[in-house]
């Protein structure tokens, strides 16, 4: 890999875990100082390397510079020598000096507790991604605005809010204990699904980085999952639904970045590694007796994978809607479901059942009566979807609208 | 935005339909409540199967089944959300329990423990 390669590359890779090390062993108040660190270890690297080369370990370079920097640190700063040192030297005084630990284990393991530390139920979930994205998938500032549609103003202001907070509220860096640790997962989990969502419903022109965002959720999942005491059936069940989501990512736009709708993808670039693990999940998310959410909504994504409209399909998808609305209701399943009413029972039924939902605000439910009056009331149908087009809000919703009205002239 | 509670009146508990028919039943019912849920006025609910029914009766005597000496059992039920006892009402006329002759459906608002009822 070139360097102007590597540098970007390993920044995602490696600077979440240096940040994560550090605040573990600084203390989340002192988040700006690891973040600083690490940042200035990137900023090294790119001098350096200029002039020398790419060292034959980059990585392990990395880690030795940002140790360095972390030592300096700890022996200048003199805030932290008569607040802090004191007891970090009784600590560490069997070390002889003062360690950092950039082992595999320990960087597992501080990038595991930090996830718990940043969705801690004090932070607004907004905020929670935003960190998320910093802290633990290293993105700048830059690709977090433009992945939310904001500017880096707003991020920033953001993100130090939640720093505030944290200071504020003194969290800790720590795995919960078993009694808390279901409650705090369900955040987490909600956490790495929006980071997930963000970046697979993104309307960022951005692809790479729409991808990365997807991959790093469910990277994110897979380390849940490794780690005994957060393998629990509802992460087997999110990272289920996230493997098939992914698997039709090739085959969602098409060369000019434009959305291909299900229908019309070509099943051949749907990544069949994916699928197989989507399955794999799932298995093993059917090992209690907990069904949650995720576990319905892994379900339903499977049946996406059956490209097929047959009837056992569309009746599952629509008692699977049917569960997954009584506990988690939101206004796209309730569309959803009524999508698969039309499949599984009838289009009349579903009419009937979609003008009760009354989600007028919402360019969905306008397409959803639309497609479901066409070859029943042409007026009607021409009606819904101009009404469609009329609240829709990005150019990709718009055009998708409009070949469905070119299509009933 | 109340809660009322849909109670479904079988008038006969004793009847046995057909594993084929409770499977068409069973579907209308998720259908049912599916679209209640899909409006976000779904609560909670559940069936209450007749198996292991018992009544205790006065002085404590119990007998099986809640079908002893009364007609009319109660097969389950859900609580919906509803801004009038009338829209609660429009729910109830959509539940597959009103198919059988002589079952009913009894909507009864929940007292909301907080003061005012």
């Amino acid at each position: 890999m070139e360097k102007q390669e590597l540098i970007p590359h390993l920044f995602r890779t490696e600077y979440r875990k240096i940040v994560a090390v550090l605040c573990r062993r600084f203390g989340f108040d002192q988040i700006e100082i690891a973040e600083d660190i690490a940042s200035d270890t990137f900023l090294a690297a790119a001098q350096t390397w200029s002039f020398n080369g790419i060292p034959p370990n980059a990585t392990a370079w990395l880690y030795n510079v940002a140790k360095n920097k972390a030592r300096n640190h700890l022996h200048c700063n003199t805030i932290f020598e008569s607040k802090i040192s004191p007891e970090i030297k009784i600590i560490t005084s069997e070390f002889h000096e003062l360690d950092i630990d950039l082992s595999p284990q320990n960087i597992n393991d501080s990038q595991l507790q930090m996830m718990f530390a940043i969705c801690h139920p004090a932070i607004s979930p907004e905020s929670q991604i935003g960190l998320s994205l910093r802290i633990l998938c290293g993105f700048g500032i830059d690709e977090i605005a433009e992945a939310f549609l904001t500017n880096k103003e707003t991020v920033n202001k953001r993100l130090f809010r939640a720093k505030e907070k944290i200071r504020n509220e003194k969290l800790k860096i720590e795995l919960p204990g078993p009694a808390e640790i279901n409650d705090r997962l369900e955040n987490v989990l909600t956490t790495i699904y929006l980071l997930f969502s963000e970046g697979y419903y993104s309307v960022s022109q951005n692809q790479t980085l729409r991808k990365d965002l997807c991959f790093e959720a469910m990277r994110l999942c897979n380390m849940l999952i490794e780690n005994s005491s957060t393998n629990k059936p509802q992460v087997n069940a999110l990272l289920s639904l996230m493997c098939f989501h992914a698997s039709r990512f090739e085959a969602r736009l098409d060369k000019n970045g434009e959305h291909i709708l299900y229908d019309d993808q070509d099943v051949s670039l749907w990544n069949a590694d994916l699928i197989s693990k989507g399955a794999y999940f799932l298995k093993c998310a059917t090992t209690g007796n907990i069904l949650s959410k995720y576990h319905i909504e892994a379900s339903i994504a499977y049946w996406s994978t059956q490209r097929n409209d047959t009837k056992e399909k569309w009746e599952n998808v629509l008692q699977l809607y049917n569960r997954l609305l009584q506990i988690a209701y939101s206004p796209i399943a309730a569309l959803n479901r009524t999508f698969a009413l039309s499949k599984a029972n009838s289009k009349a039924e579903a009419i009937m059942e979609a003008e009760k939902l009354r989600l007028t605000d919402n360019q969905f439910y306008f397409t959803l009566l639309g497609e479901l009056y066409t070859g029943i009331d042409h007026e009607k149908a021409k009606c819904n979807f101009q009404m469609a087009l009329s609240i829709a809000r990005t150019p990709a919703d718009k055009q998708v609208i409009q070949k469905k009205l070119d299509q009933l002239q | 935005m109340d809660e009322f509670i849909l109670i479904f009146r079988h008038e006969d508990g004793t009847k046995v339909a057909s594993p084929e028919q409770i499977e068409v039943w069973m579907k209308q019912t998720m259908d049912w409540i599916g679209g209640i849920a899909a409006q976000n006025k779904f609560s909670s609910g559940t069936g209450l199967p007749f198996d292991d029914a018992k009544v205790v009766w006065h002085n404590n005597v119990v007998t099986n089944g809640p079908f002893g000496e009364i007609k009319e059992t109660i097969g389950g039920y859900i609580i919906v959300k509803a801004s009038s006892v009338e829209e609660a009402v429009e729910f109830a006329k959509g539940s597959p329990v009103l198919q059988g002759e002589g079952n009913s459906v009894e909507v009864r608002k929940i007292a909301r423990r907080d003061g005012t009822h």
